[in-house]
């Protein structure tokens, strides 16, 4: 990096040098939070501000349709939250089909990642249609699986026919119902993960599986003593966005029926969707930032926990 | 993280993917902004109209007239079939106040919260020159749209005036009557219905059902009273109303007797079954005929047929337009839902979609009207009798709200087999979530 000398060094005279040196030393120090700076500007003006904003409605009793009249409520907002039973439902539906669409979604990206990460041909075609599902709205994907999972038209339902099953009511029952929005996520984000886990599995030096091989270990050992130590930050990585979506899971509920309540008895409603329920639903703004603030906290809770396993696990290596 | 330079490479590549991605993404999702367009060059105007569920002014025909008559104008409409989610939506917009169209609709459910909440969001269609209308419409359409200072902040579009539809070639196939006078005469009370419905069953063709859902049923049936959820004073009173309970327990009753083809409304395999034949009756009111069309299409011509309502006239849904402030083109707007609502365009757009008009002068004009799609069934004298006898009803502030949770608590009922008393507690506990 250069900086420009208002002054031309004169050929003879020794150059200013304890002033130019200050400055340098100055806009060095300086550039840094120059070149940060809009993003932090952003995220004042629409993350911060937002979340502050936030936290002060919930506070207050505020209808979308007079938003000019507010009412303090004090922590009564988060306070009835508790006693709230279709609070704990969506919570405990946050949590099944966090669980229901995360876990198999990343075993299955840990998969492809392995297959894709072997010298196949068309490896770009394959990594790029392994994106894809990534790549589509949710809206046209939740449509189209709404259409598959539809009780008495629906294709799957069909298929199950064909083996002999009677068809099921993938909307009402409550299993049934997160099966299938959970089936809408895992098919949505599982390329993606795919792809992070490739690049993390192509920092793995090749060393260490010529190594491995020599010692005659086989292709299954290798995964499970190379390539996953190798990923382990990477998965941490993985399993920390994932939460972090899961927790804020939306679009796919939403859209499945296009019922706000998640289902005619909530059996699907996730937090996200309670929240816009409350708020875009029923106009409590005020009950509606409550569970927003309850969500962001509910997302460091398990980042947190997250870093924390992590963070034993790596002591307990460098231990042994 | 050390980043190795394949895993670059791949991150490169990956990111452009991505980008690709988002783009794709952009394309995919159908939902095209509403482009704010000016109407300042060339005095050239674009309304824009949004509207719910279907009024049928484009399938009519009268935007292509309108803008035959006011070559100046070009009109854009958008539609959310959902009332709830379109009502969502306008909230949201009219809270920002950005995003508003030039003409809003507004279902009759959500009136009384725009003269008592938010009168100060609509434009007074009475300043406007909606002063001298009133003659035309009946007087509790009027007065239903006019805040309690005076100020009018809709012009009455449809009203919804209940009548049966029936699908007469499956009555056939069941082996009961089709005249819609007969039937009529054996349905004159519910359990005549009901009773009827069992018969349907026994011998129906398979996977059809009596009726689409037991929530349409439930709607249809406190439509005829005076007072659903609320009283005249405004107090809330749907637990305690003989007539809820009761359209409640015949609900329940259709549902345990196997009568629904437990469809959820406004869902899509509700609307794929309007053709496909999964039930054979539906609580209709007069703007049900336009959706019925629309739906069933022409797998649908001239199979089904119009009778009047077992158990007495009344009167569901029916909606109004609104100029919220923030509109563009006030003054356009204006000019255009006094036309549409004038008695000429109501008597058509009743005779093509079959909305009844709330215009008392286009009541008069649709009298005699028949409709060739429904088996050439007299709707205009249908409708048109039930539209009289229909109760005037008390317009509660959150009557939508209160019905979507007792039809949710239904749908318990019929595609879950929750015990009533249960499903009638969740939507108590639902009203009282909603509204609190």
């Amino acid at each position: 990096m250069t900086v420009s000398v208002d002054t031309p060094p004169a050929l003879t005279a020794p150059p200013p040098r304890p002033r130019a040196e200050r400055r340098t030393r100055l806009l060095r120090g300086v550039s840094p939070y120059v070149y940060i700076a809009p993003f932090f500007t952003l995220f004042a003006a629409f993350g911060l501000f937002p979340l502050i904003y936030t936290a002060y409605v919930s506070l207050y009793r505020v209808e979308l349709q007079t938003p000019d009249q507010m009412e303090w409520r004090g922590l009564d907002n988060y306070t009835a939250l508790l006693s709230d039973s279709y609070f704990w439902t969506a919570l405990r539906n946050t949590f099944s089909i966090g669980v229901l669409s995360t876990v198999p979604q990343l075993l299955m990206a840990l998969g492809l990642a392995h297959l894709l990460n072997y010298k196949l041909r068309g490896r770009t075609f394959l990594r790029v249609a392994v994106l894809l599902p990534y790549a589509t709205s949710v809206a046209a994907a939740t449509l189209v699986f709404a259409q598959l999972f539809g009780r008495d038209f629906g294709l799957i339902n069909w298929a199950l026919g064909l083996v002999g099953f009677s068809p099921v009511d993938w909307q009402s029952g409550t299993v049934a119902s997160q099966i299938a929005v959970s089936t809408i996520v895992t098919w949505r984000w599982t390329g993606y993960n795919a792809l992070i886990y490739l690049a993390g599995m192509q920092s793995i030096p090749g060393e260490l599986y010529e190594a491995a091989q020599i010692d005659g270990a086989s292709r299954w050992r290798q995964f499970l003593h190379v390539t996953l130590p190798g990923l382990r930050p990477t998965i941490l990585f993985t399993v920390v966005v994932s939460t972090i979506g899961a927790t804020q899971l939306f679009g796919e509920p939403l859209l499945f029926e296009g019922s706000i309540s998640g289902g005619i008895s909530h059996q699907y409603q996730t937090l996200g969707l309670y929240m816009y329920e409350q708020g875009w639903g029923y106009f409590h703004l005020g009950r509606a930032a409550a569970i927003a603030w309850i969500m962001f906290v509910l997302i460091l809770l398990l980042v947190s926990v997250n870093a924390a396993v992590a963070r034993r696990r790596t002591r307990k290596e460098a231990g042994r | 993280m050390p980043v190795a330079r394949a895993a670059r490479h791949v991150a490169i590549r990956f990111g452009a993917v991505a980008l690709a991605g988002a783009l794709l993404a952009a394309c995919g999702s159908s939902s095209s902004g509403s482009s704010s367009a000016d109407g300042a060059d060339g005095g050239k105007v674009t309304l824009t109209v949004d509207l719910f569920g279907t009024f049928g002014y484009k399938e009519a025909g009268l935007y292509a007239e309108y803008q035959k008559l006011h070559p100046n104008v070009t009109i854009k409409e958008s539609d959310t079939e959902n009332e709830a989610d379109y009502w969502k939506a306008l909230q949201t917009r009219l809270a920002g106040g950005g995003g508003l169209a030039d003409v809003q609709g507004v279902e009759v459910g959500r009136i009384a919260s725009v003269t008592r909440q938010q009168a100060d969001k609509f434009e007074d269609l009475g300043a406007l020159g909606a002063k001298d209308l009133q003659a035309q419409f009946s007087q509790s359409k009027w007065s239903a749209a006019t805040a309690p200072d005076g100020r009018v902040l809709g012009l009455g579009t449809d009203t919804g005036p209940e009548a049966l539809c029936y699908r007469s070639d499956l009555f056939k196939a069941a082996g009961l009557p089709t005249d819609r006078v007969e039937l009529a005469k054996q349905w004159a009370t519910w359990d005549g219905y009901l009773a009827l419905g069992k018969q349907y069953a026994a011998k129906a063709p398979a996977k059809s059902h009596w009726m689409d859902s037991i929530a349409s049923l439930y709607s249809v049936m406190v439509g005829q009273q005076k007072e659903r959820y609320y009283d005249a004073s405004g107090k809330l009173i749907y637990d305690s109303n003989p007539a809820v309970k009761a359209a409640w327990n015949a609900s329940v009753k259709a549902a345990q007797d196997g009568l629904s083809a437990k469809l959820a409304q406004w869902a899509p395999e509700w609307n794929q079954a309007f053709s496909s034949g999964s039930f054979a009756t539906i609580a209709c009111p007069a703007w049900m005929l336009g959706y019925i069309k629309g739906q069933a299409a022409d797998a649908g011509k001239g199979k089904w047929d119009v009778a009047a309502l077992p158990g007495g006239a009344g009167n569901w849904g029916g909606s109004y337009l609104s100029i919220p402030k923030g509109a563009k083109h006030t003054k356009e707007a204006f000019d255009f839902i006094k036309w549409i609502t004038a008695k000429e365009q109501q008597a058509k757009l009743f005779t093509k979609q079959g909305s009844f008009p709330s215009n008392l002068g286009a009541i008069d004009l649709v009298k005699d009207v028949k409709d060739p799609y429904f088996s050439n069934a007299p709707i205009g004298t249908v409708f048109g009798t039930a539209a009289e006898q229909a109760p005037v009803q008390v317009p509660g502030l959150r009557d939508n709200d209160v019905n979507t949770q007792i039809t949710n608590a239904l749908g318990e009922v019929e595609r879950k087999g929750t015990s009533s008393d249960e499903a009638w507690s969740h939507a108590q506990k639902g009203v009282k979530n909603a509204l609190g």
